[in-house]
């Protein structure tokens, strides 16, 4: 991969040279297949992440009993399952290695890896990202922190257990595999750093003729925000991993206080760090972090429901200034996944009173997407099903966010149930939800051929009803009092009390696994199958990735594009079709008579 | 006793404590504020569905809805929100950490934390806690490391998982640990606290109903992080006075 070649495919897109099966469809510098391979790769750890949970959630709804599923059991082990019966330490790992996985390996991928990769550059009308080669380099250092996680389960003593916030002394102290932890964590932030710098400059520099920044896709407004988030969020959990790391291996303290008895043993360490460091660290990532998980898919939604209202976006540009906003006081909320730590009133009441207002943008967001409905004219495809779930979805994710978000009210529902739903109902039906939408959205893009929408539907419906299955009574369980990361909760009254909701939620969870069977087989069987696209354009969208041809040959467009209005001018007046794209001239397609 | 009571349509634990009736009232509050949002959303949204589906004849319509409610809406959440923190979060929240109770009425109880259980430590019939060295901690009945030579020890009372304290008394809990964090929590009074090794943080409260109830752990701090349970008894004062009287050490008047 000589410069010449990544220029050679920069300036003249249309007539590169035939690469090789390895530089074609494996170390591929084009945005379309790194994004393809992120995504892939994405959902395989989704699936694998959504697994994990699976087993934790048999514990959860018969604790103690043995799990006989047969060679599946024995190749669990004596270490993990002995007899079926699952070990407490398995269970941390499970929950750790659930939640580690689920965001850093498979939503963030997903959503900023794949989607920003592959959709980005088409909606600005570039021929590839700014920097190819340092995107190759991106998605290949996150294979290898992913390896590393994976790796680290196979490490004596398990894979770690600390919980994926890997709150110190408990993470300090751990077993061998916190370490590759926060190995695989160092490769996948610097993968991460190294997307972002790329995402920035590809948007800043790369932008077609005509697309200015209130032209742009609210799409790419979105993942615009979410790279400075990670940008800026990132470093700060790096620079904690290294210091974490060495605690462990260099015999420093910085997260370790002095005179510490573990066992009845006194810590033989220098002393005089503070395990409150690590939290503020970690969380200064971990909450923008959250705001990474969700500003995508609120991207991605919104170009669903614009294009399948046949109808503008309601107030662009409040929604745009609504996520420059959000993105920057997500920096200014951290600390109230700390309230409990024993905080004073000057703090507890900045960070309460900024919790508050972060929320008035999502509100703002939640309320244009509901006013772009309006007089709208609705077409129910499977993507827009799912684009729809999202609102009601995100709703109940960022409206219980309100009484955890209030510390006195936080007393009683901080580390229960209640937090788990919260933050769940926000990610899986509302983020995983928004990125399901997107690949029903953009298969025929990257495909020729449509989803099956029997199938989406055969998917869709039940995972609405299971999602719900399981989260909701997340919530009753959460008011009860019931902590979170119990191995075994009947062994308080209130969990006795609530444990009928345990078996409930996990039956739910089991069956949301086998309502995905249908999107497995949608997604391989239209790959052969499917219906092929009438034209470059099916949905009749207006944004420039539709201007290519399908699929995008590497280097994306025939001639560059150049773009005469804003994103989203569907239904205009005068018009003879109901969707003018942005890279159409003014004076053509004009009724005789307007 | 240490259920579910629905209490405001929502599955509360019982309420035992001062301050806890306050913490409830916040909750129930937001909860309607969240449930009325809900509601009009979802209204409004499943008309949008039904009413703007498309079908023969239908247009949608390239002007932006006007949008007036709507914006009514955000400044009434935005009132809301100020209305629930600035009358109900802060105060509740000012109190609970800043207004404790007098030291000489108030029953005070250090708790300290290990993996996997709560050490309760009273400073006994004198009042004063007895100094602890970690040096001298052991595994044969010195977890705290109680230095026996301070005189003010020796009449100190170290309980494993069983505290003890009298209704209708404030009691103050100084919290800390061992090794990792914990955190401490009874659902019943609507308390918790991470008791985090390094500091030692007071809360306060005051029961208003004797019984026995869980103490639990709500943050991970190990394998056996599920089993950390303590129990707390409620008791009148007759009787804490009588497990206190025997369970001073002999010799320490």
């Amino acid at each position: 991969m000589s410069d010449a070649v990544a220029n050679h495919s920069v300036h003249a897109p249309a007539h590169h040279e035939e690469l090789g099966f390895w530089r074609k469809y494996v170390f591929s510098t084009d945005h379309k297949v790194i994004g393809i391979w992120y995504g892939i790769t994405a959902l395989l750890f989704l699936f694998f992440g959504f697994s994990l949970m699976m087993l934790l959630r048999w514990q959860l709804a018969y604790p103690g009993q043995p799990l006989q599923l047969g060679w599946f059991t024995k190749l669990l082990g004596e270490t993990r399952m002995p007899q079926g019966i699952m070990l407490p330490e398995f269970y941390n790992q499970l929950g750790a290695m659930h939640g580690t996985i689920m965001v850093f390996l498979g939503i963030v991928p997903l959503a900023v890896g794949a989607f920003g990769n592959y959709v980005m550059p088409l909606q600005i009308g570039a021929p590839d990202m700014a920097f190819p080669k340092i995107n190759l380099a991106s998605y290949w250092v996150y294979f290898i922190g992913g390896c590393v996680m994976l790796y680290s389960f196979f490490v004596p003593g398990g894979a770690p257990q600390s919980g994926w916030t890997s709150y110190a002394p408990l993470a300090d102290i751990a077993s061998t595999s916190q370490t590759y932890w926060l190995v695989g964590m160092i490769f996948l932030i610097t993968s991460s750093l190294l997307g972002s710098i790329n995402f920035i400059v590809t948007i800043v520099q790369l932008r077609a003729k005509g697309l200015s920044f209130f032209r742009l896709p609210f799409f790419v407004w979105a993942q615009f925000i979410t790279s400075f988030l990670l940008l800026l969020a990132f470093p700060p959990l790096e620079a904690a991993g290294v210091l974490q790391l060495m605690d462990r291996v260099a015999g420093t303290s910085f997260f370790l206080p002095s005179g510490l008895v573990v066992s009845g043993q006194v810590l033989q360490n220098s002393g005089g760090g503070n395990p409150l460091l690590w939290q503020h660290l970690f969380w200064f990532l971990a909450h923008p972090e959250v705001y990474v998980l969700i500003l995508p898919a609120m991207g991605i939604v919104s170009e669903i429901i614009a294009n399948n209202t046949r109808k503008p976006l309601w107030g662009y540009r409040t929604l745009v200034y609504s996520i420059i906003f959000l993105g920057f006081m997500s920096f200014c909320v951290w600390a109230h996944h700390m309230f409990m730590t024993g905080m004073g009133t000057t703090m507890s009441n900045f960070f309460q009173t900024t919790t508050m207002i972060i929320s008035i943008p999502s509100v703002v967001i939640l309320t244009s997407l509901l006013l772009s409905l309006w007089k709208s004219s609705i077409r129910f495809n499977t993507p827009m099903l799912f684009a729809l779930a999202f609102l009601p979805m995100f709703a109940i994710g960022g409206l219980t966010g309100l009484p955890l978000g209030l510390i006195a009210a936080d007393i009683h529902l901080h580390d229960t149930w209640y937090v788990i739903s919260h933050f769940h109902y926000v990610v899986a039906p509302g983020t995983i939800f928004a990125l399901f939408a997107g690949i029903y959205y953009w298969y025929p893009k990257a495909t020729g051929r449509q989803m099956n929408s029997f199938l989406g539907k055969l998917h869709f419906w039940p995972s609405l009803i299971f999602m719900n299955g399981v989260f909701f009574p997340m919530l009753l369980q959460g008011m009860a009092g019931l902590s979170r990361r119990l191995y075994d909760q009947t062994i308080y009254e209130h969990g006795k009390a609530v444990q009928p909701l345990s078996v409930y939620i996990s039956i739910s969870a089991w069956l949301l696994a086998i309502a995905q069977i249908p999107f497995i087989i949608n997604f391989f069987w239209s790959m052969k199958k499917g219906k092929k696209v009438d034209s470059d354009n099916p949905w009749h969208s207006t944004t420039l990735e539709w201007a290519t041809p399908t699929p995008p040959p590497h280097g994306n467009f025939i001639e560059p594009p150049e773009v005469f209005r804003g994103p989203y001018e569907y239904s205009v007046p005068g018009e003879d079709k109901d969707y003018t794209p942005q890279n159409e001239r003014d004076t053509k397609n004009k009724k005789e008579d307007a | 006793m240490n259920q579910v009571s629905y209490k405001d349509w929502l599955p509360y634990p019982p309420n035992l404590s001062v301050h806890g009736p306050q913490i409830d009232q916040l909750i129930t509050v937001v909860h309607y504020v969240m449930f009325v949002l809900f509601v009009v959303w979802g209204v409004y949204f499943v008309y949008c569905l039904v009413r703007f589906r498309q079908r023969e004849g239908h247009k949608a319509e390239y002007h932006p809805a006007k949008g007036k409610i709507a914006k009514t809406g955000e400044v009434a959440v935005i009132v809301a929100e100020a209305l629930l923190l600035v009358g109900l979060s802060i105060p509740v929240w000012a109190s609970w950490r800043n207004d404790f109770p007098p030291r000489d009425t108030a029953l005070t109880v250090r708790v300290v934390a290990e993996q996997f259980a709560w050490n309760f430590h009273y400073a006994g019939k004198d009042g004063v806690f007895g100094r602890t060295d970690v040096g001298l901690i052991n595994n044969t009945g010195n977890s705290l490391g109680l230095d026996m030579k301070d005189p003010h020890a020796k009449d100190d009372i170290v309980t494993l998982n069983d505290l003890h304290i009298p209704v209708h008394q404030p009691v103050i809990l100084e919290l800390s640990s061992k090794d990792v964090i914990h955190s401490f929590t009874v659902n019943v009074l609507r308390v918790k606290q991470d008791a985090t090794p390094g500091m030692m943080v007071p809360i306060h409260f005051e029961a208003t109903q004797t019984g026995l109830f869980d103490v639990g752990c709500a943050q991970l701090c190990g394998l056996g992080h599920y089993r950390m349970k303590g129990q707390i008894t409620i008791e009148t004062p007759d009787q804490y006075s009588k497990w206190l009287t025997e369970n001073t050490p002999q010799g320490g008047n």
